[in-house]
């Protein structure tokens, strides 16, 4: 469990992470997501304490990081894994030497370090490379190397910082697949920093959306999706925004269907029941957090409108209302 | 070639290689961590509070940067004569090769350092991210990271700095401190002897070559890089616009 409480830090004035409080559960595969410059990556460094926060707690499983002295957060943070977007393995090491370098500083021996490092290579999928320089690697590689190395500790949380911004689509789904490996295996809490929404979909149990050093939103993404007016939710379901052209007094609605609701035929039966035109301005069906969701944007002719509303929400569809009947703006999500 | 000038020159020879050698050592010795202590003291990075203190680091930083800078600044000839009494305090003479290996040191760790620096200065600023990830003490982020990962550059600096050594040493001579140089003076530049200025020529430009070519074989091995692949900043953007979408 990895606990922030009301952490902030700032820079040159500037507030990079803002009264930030997340409960991280054991065992989840948790993604904070939001675009670059939001302060994600101060936010990963304020779990090992790399950055220390201005203000705030930090507690990971019971210890709270923040009350340590240098020697116990050292030890404190061999127990925190942390991967990084570019890689950044010694050029002066070896493959295994990269990963022997975890255990170096805790005093292994060096037949124990050589056996771990063996064993954690095998895992990455790397067994077979342990004497190679790291610049004969490719980039999924160096990055399957930076994981064994954040892994060879025995940590019981890994953070991993935009790890798969800077591969190719292919590859990326290798290191996720990964992720999930050994976060069912090893029953690692694993903190994924990522911007792309894409990863988290694939990959996260919840998540916590990041704007200007504040979380907007966070969850479970299965009790997201169900949440009407959920920021993540549409962002998980980039339907773009409202196009051009439609009839503008009529409403705009998003419904989002999860889980046991995803195979109604909902549309069909607006359009039989209230005797409507529905134009269909968009649908996505995706996988998220193992479990098929989907979202269709729909314009509803304004006389209709507040009752197909209602009807939907009666039966338990989340109803986000982008544009209200009669109006030619932008309305709130309700 | 004689055979009274072929000893000459050997004695010559082995007064240099071993003026320039003890040198040498001394300059790692010290420079490496005078040079280690430069970087590290610098305001924001692993050594910028010493003893808890931020202000011992900006003071040490301080005081360092303006001793090496002094050490460069002073032509080496003036250095070695303002020496002279140091000299005697340390080898109680000021003449012959051993009492010139004190100021060629001098004149050669301020100018190591300063190599040091800038090779440490360059080793990836994410790899002391790792390094404090994976709980590395000081002691082992200069060890275990800072060192290995800065040493092909240091190695070539050093290179540069041994060249600087065997230049100096040569102007030794002057103040009857042995050595090539002093057999270049006394015989070539006194008695107008051609074959003794060529013959000094020839033996410092092999042993700069020599140690030259061993220390950028060294630094190669030492590297085992070729260099950082970019990331690829397509996928990157197309990612970016698919977050903002």
């Amino acid at each position: 469990m990895i606990a922030l409480e009301h952490v902030s830090k700032t820079y040159g004035g500037i507030p990079a992470v803002d009264d930030v409080s997340l409960q991280i559960p054991t065992g989840e595969i948790y993604g904070i997501v939001g675009q670059s410059g939001a302060g994600k990556s101060t936010l990963a460094r304020l779990v090992n304490l790399i950055e220390r926060p201005d203000s705030g707690r930090v507690v990971v499983d019971g210890t709270d990081l923040t009350a340590l002295g240098t020697g116990d957060l050292r030890a404190a943070r061999r127990r925190i894994g942390m991967v990084f977007q570019r890689f950044n393995l010694l050029g002066s090491r070896s493959v295994r030497g990269n990963v022997e370098l975890a255990l170096e500083l805790d005093g292994t021996s060096a037949a124990k370090r050589r056996a771990r490092a063996q064993e954690m290579l095998d895992l990455v999928g790397l067994g077979h490379r342990g004497d190679a320089s790291v610049h004969e690697l490719s980039g999924g590689q160096q990055q399957r190397v930076g994981i064994a190395r954040a892994l060879a500790a025995g940590p019981s949380v890994l953070l991993s910082d935009e790890a798969t911004s800077a591969l190719d689509p292919e590859t990326t789904t290798s290191i996720l697949d990964l992720y999930r490996r050994i976060n069912a295996e090893l029953g690692l809490t694993v903190l994924l920093i990522t911007h792309e929404m894409d990863v988290v979909k694939s990959t996260c149990d919840s998540a916590a959306l990041i704007e200007q050093g504040r979380v907007i939103e966070s969850g479970r993404l299965t009790d997201v999706i169900r949440t009407p007016g959920s920021r993540l939710t549409s962002q998980l379901f980039p339907l773009g925004p409202i196009p051009a052209g439609a009839d503008p007094r009529a409403a705009v609605i998003d419904i989002t269907f999860a889980g046991g609701t995803a195979d109604r035929p909902v549309i069909a039966r607006i359009a039989r029941d209230h005797e409507v035109d529905v134009s269909l301005l968009g649908a996505l069906v995706e996988q998220i957090a193992g479990t098929q969701a989907g979202r269709t944007r729909l314009e509803v002719p304004a006389e209709a409108a507040s009752a197909v509303i209602a009807d939907l929400r009666g039966q338990g569809l989340i109803v986000d209302v982008l544009r209200a009947a009669g109006s030619t703006q932008k309305g709130d999500a309700a | 070639m004689n055979e009274q000038l072929l000893s000459l020159l050997l004695v010559a020879t082995g007064q240099t290689l071993y003026m320039v050698g003890v040198a040498l050592l001394a300059t790692i010795v010290i420079g490496l961590p005078l040079g280690v202590v430069l970087v590290g003291t610098e305001q924001g990075r692993f050594l910028s509070s010493p003893f808890g203190s931020r202000r011992a680091g900006i003071v040490i930083n301080r005081v360092l940067d303006f001793v090496v800078n002094l050490g460069r600044s002073v032509p080496f000839i003036i250095l070695m004569v303002a020496l002279i009494p140091f000299t005697r305090l340390i080898v109680g003479t000021f003449i012959g090769p051993t009492a010139a290996i004190v100021p060629l040191s001098v004149v050669a760790i301020p100018f190591f350092a300063r190599m040091v620096e800038i090779a440490i200065k360059e080793v990836d600023d994410g790899l002391l991210e790792v390094a404090a990830s994976l709980g590395a003490s000081r002691w082992q982020l200069v060890t275990k990271v800072l060192l290995p990962e800065a040493a092909p550059a240091m190695l070539l600096g050093l290179s540069t700095t041994v060249t600087s050594i065997i230049n100096f040493s040569a102007m030794v001579g002057t103040v009857a401190g042995g050595g090539l140089g002093d057999v270049a003076i006394r015989y070539g530049y006194q008695q107008y002897s051609w074959i003794h200025i060529v013959s000094v020529i020839v033996i410092i430009f092999a042993i700069v070559m020599v140690l030259q070519g061993l220390a950028s074989w060294g630094a190669r091995r030492l590297a085992r890089r070729s260099p950082r692949k970019p990331a690829s900043s397509a996928r990157m953007q197309r990612a970016d616009a698919r977050s903002t979408a």
